[in-house]
């Protein structure tokens, strides 16, 4: 598919011809600020913008947190100390970071219910999607490890039972475990990894970010109706768009400045809200803590980790058809990574042909009720694993992979779509009024 | 069979926290009133003052505070005392230079540079962090309502836990190791004071610290109460401080950001409003 046809960056002084011939670069930066973008687009289109700043954010403070941070397991746990005492606004700057992570991925959920709903995962923005999936895979383990680093009781412990995951897995999986712990046990070598893994991946992501970019500006936008810009000619293509820039750029920092107006307040007010109090206890291997919960982002995934037990009849059924091969502990973890695995699929589990969840009369229940799912999943990942949590939490990840593998395929087939609008300018005139009338 | 693999894949994964908290005990933490509560809050120099006594005369003949630096004490936000003052404190500790006697180390007065020493006896944790470290005391599971609502927190456990050392009850045998807590929940429990179903009877626990403070422990030079309840909270108020020495700044830091935000949104609303009011016609639903 081309892209949207546009006007495209012409030299006009002989420096900017001299450099143009020679790279072409403020061409591309006047193509991508200027990408003629749907001029309907809603504020479910402004997470993009608080999660490029936030990975700039975390990019920023972090490169200053390395600064003053000891990756020792006799020292780290001080040195944290040291910046939250000692360091000039190194509390601050150790806060913005600390609940950076959380901004993170409320904007990351924020922007896969977004893609969920209207359909933005649909041909032609598949390559978007899974694009996407990657990073937030990768967003995830450079939060874990991030969390390790601080070396509390929280960090060891967790980090035991979050690499104790992969030892689940048969025949190979004490290897795997020993070779990402650099040892048969948490301690420096795990340290250190994490580390410079931590390091490592966030400009990982930022690399990702751009062709994350590159390949939405391609395809073009998705939009709240789902309906494509029209692209027979640059006149008809700019009666259903307007450049990125201002008009996107400014209504994108407003959204941002308010969704920071809550962030700093948090930060400022009540920034170990989020945390685990345990974490500013010294690392003890020889203490476990009596309850390990992970951070709050992690909650709806651990809880389908931990929604398959034993006594579930797929979990006895995978264990009988593999001779025990597969046991309880690896099915969770199954589940766990299978869960991510369905969601990047969906472009190919959804059988319907309209794009966005608005024209859509019996999915968008489903898709409600999968958000709800999400909160439930959240709220049982930090309860006990007794009765009544034990089925809240089977039921809410069955329904999880439910609505991939059998509501997504089947809705397309069963259900009668409403009527789009024939295009975008339709949609936005019938909402904004018709600026010619 | 299953219900063996349920327990190992459990128990694996460390997952088996439930089942001991499903027969523990409670307690009850009362909210204590701090002045650095709520967004606007901030410390009372003259509560750390007297923290900083009680701690010195008291907690400190078993307990440490290693991650905090004598000369903080003369910080702005804190107890904010003089630095000769300061000099003079941190004459009373010891610490161990191995830069003196040519290399070979030696104990010398310590200065406002040094840290305080840490714990002395092995089983008493350090209190630096200690503020902070409790305040999950409303429970593992819980959404932390009382911590928004109320503004309670480490400080409140602490206080609370200093004030709730009661005579045990009658049900406990003769010598059962510990002292019994109202309010702390992680020590040892006899199972003579546990109905048939093993929930406790009592609230709270058997904790390994003998009773600490007993109210008139210290005298104040301004005169300030000394009752036990008064001592427990401006200990408390002190390794609140001495766990979070910037929160003053940090309020501050936050309320400017917050209102400066605030006014770069609407400046934003507006100019969002004004670029793109020719591109909208009036709303259809106005006409």
């Amino acid at each position: 598919m081309s892209g949207i046809p546009h006007d495209h960056y012409e030299p006009k002084t002989g420096a900017e011809k001299w450099l143009h011939s020679r790279l072409p670069v403020i061409g591309l930066l006047y193509d991508t600020l200027m990408i003629p973008t749907p001029k309907n687009l809603n504020w479910m289109w402004i997470w993009g913008i608080v999660l490029a700043f936030t990975l700039g954010l975390q990019i920023a403070t972090g490169v200053v947190l390395v600064m003053h941070y000891t990756p020792h397991v006799d020292m780290a746990f001080a040195s944290i100390e040291h910046i939250m005492r000692d360091v000039n606004g190194g509390h601050m700057i150790r806060y913005f970071h600390m609940n950076g992570a959380s901004l993170f991925f409320v904007a990351v959920y924020a922007h896969i219910f977004r893609g969920l709903y209207y359909g933005s995962y649909k041909a032609p923005r598949e390559v978007t999607w899974i694009i996407g999936m990657l990073m937030y895979l990768i967003m995830m383990g450079t939060a874990f490890m991030g969390y390790v680093l601080p070396w509390g009781q929280m960090s060891f412990h967790g980090t035991a039972v979050i690499t104790g995951l992969f030892g689940a897995i048969p025949f190979i999986g004490e290897s795997i475990q020993t070779w990402l712990l650099g040892a048969s046990a948490v301690g420096q070598p795990a340290l250190n990894r994490f580390f410079s893994l931590h390091y490592l991946l966030p400009f990982v992501l930022a690399g990702l970010t751009l062709v994350h970019i590159w390949a939405f500006h391609s395809t073009g936008n998705n939009n709240p109706t789902g309906v494509e810009v029209r692209r027979g000619s640059k006149e008809e293509a700019q009666k259903d768009t307007l450049p990125f820039w201002p008009y996107f750029v400014i209504k994108d920092l407003f959204a941002l400045a308010v969704i920071l107006v809550v962030f700093v307040a948090i930060v400022g007010f009540m920034p170990n809200y989020l945390g685990h109090p345990d974490n500013y206890i010294p690392a003890n291997p020889l203490a476990t803590p009596a309850h390990i919960v992970p951070e709050w982002y992690f909650l709806p995934f651990y809880a389908i980790l931990r929604a398959f037990t034993a006594d579930v009849w797929a979990v006895q059924f995978a264990s009988f058809i593999t001779a025990g091969i597969v046991d309880a502990k690896f099915f969770g973890v199954l589940a766990m990574f299978g869960a991510i695995a369905v969601m990047a699929l969906a472009p190919w589990l959804d059988t319907s042909k309209v794009r966005s969840g608005r024209y859509r009369p019996m999915f968008k229940w489903w898709f409600a009720l999968l958000v709800v799912d999400f909160f439930v999943l959240m709220w049982v990942g930090a309860q006990a694993t007794t009765f009544p949590y034990d089925w809240i939490s089977l039921i809410a990840a069955t329904y999880w992979f439910s609505y991939f593998l059998v509501i997504l395929p089947l809705l397309g087939v069963i259900e009668k779509p409403l009527a789009q609008p024939a295009t975008i300018e339709e949609d936005f005139n019938a909402h904004y009024g018709n600026p010619a009338e | 069979m299953f219900r063996k693999l349920t327990l190992s894949a459990a128990i694996a994964l460390g997952l088996s926290s439930g089942a001991a908290l499903a027969s523990g005990g409670t307690s009850h933490v009362e909210d204590f009133a701090f002045s650095f509560e709520g967004p606007f809050g901030s410390y009372d120099q003259m509560q750390l003052q007297r923290g900083l006594k009680i701690y010195t005369e008291v907690c400190s003949a078993c307990h440490g505070l290693e991650h905090v630096r004598i000369g903080t004490l003369a910080d702005e936000g804190g107890p904010h005392y003089g630095i000769d003052e300061v000099w003079d404190y941190a004459g009373q500790f010891e610490v161990w230079d191995p830069e003196l006697a040519d290399g070979e180390g030696d104990f010398r007065a310590a200065t406002p540079a040094d840290k305080f020493p840490g714990s002395s006896l092995s089983n008493a944790p350090d209190l630096s962090l200690m503020a902070k470290a409790r305040a999950g005391f409303h429970g593992p599971y819980g959404l932390g309502i009382n911590q928004i609502v109320k503004g309670m927190g480490g400080p409140e456990y602490i206080a609370s836990l200093l004030s709730g050392y009661e005579e045990a009850p009658e049900c406990a045998p003769e010598g059962f190791d510990g002292n019994y807590n109202t309010v702390f929940t992680a020590g040892g429990y006899p199972n003579e004071c546990k109905d048939e179903h093993g929930n406790h009877l009592y609230p709270g626990s058997w904790i390994a610290m003998a009773q600490p403070l007993y109210g008139e422990d210290t005298e104040f030079d301004d005169g300030h109460s000394n009752d036990l309840h008064h001592e427990a909270q401006d200990v408390a108020a002190f390794l609140m401080w001495a766990a979070e020495p910037k929160l003053n700044a940090r309020k501050e830091a936050g309320l400017t950001g917050v209102i400066f935000l605030i006014v770069l949104s609407v400046l934003l609303y507006m100019t969002n409003k004004r670029l793109w009011a020719p591109h909208k016609g009036k709303k259809r639903d106005e006409e």
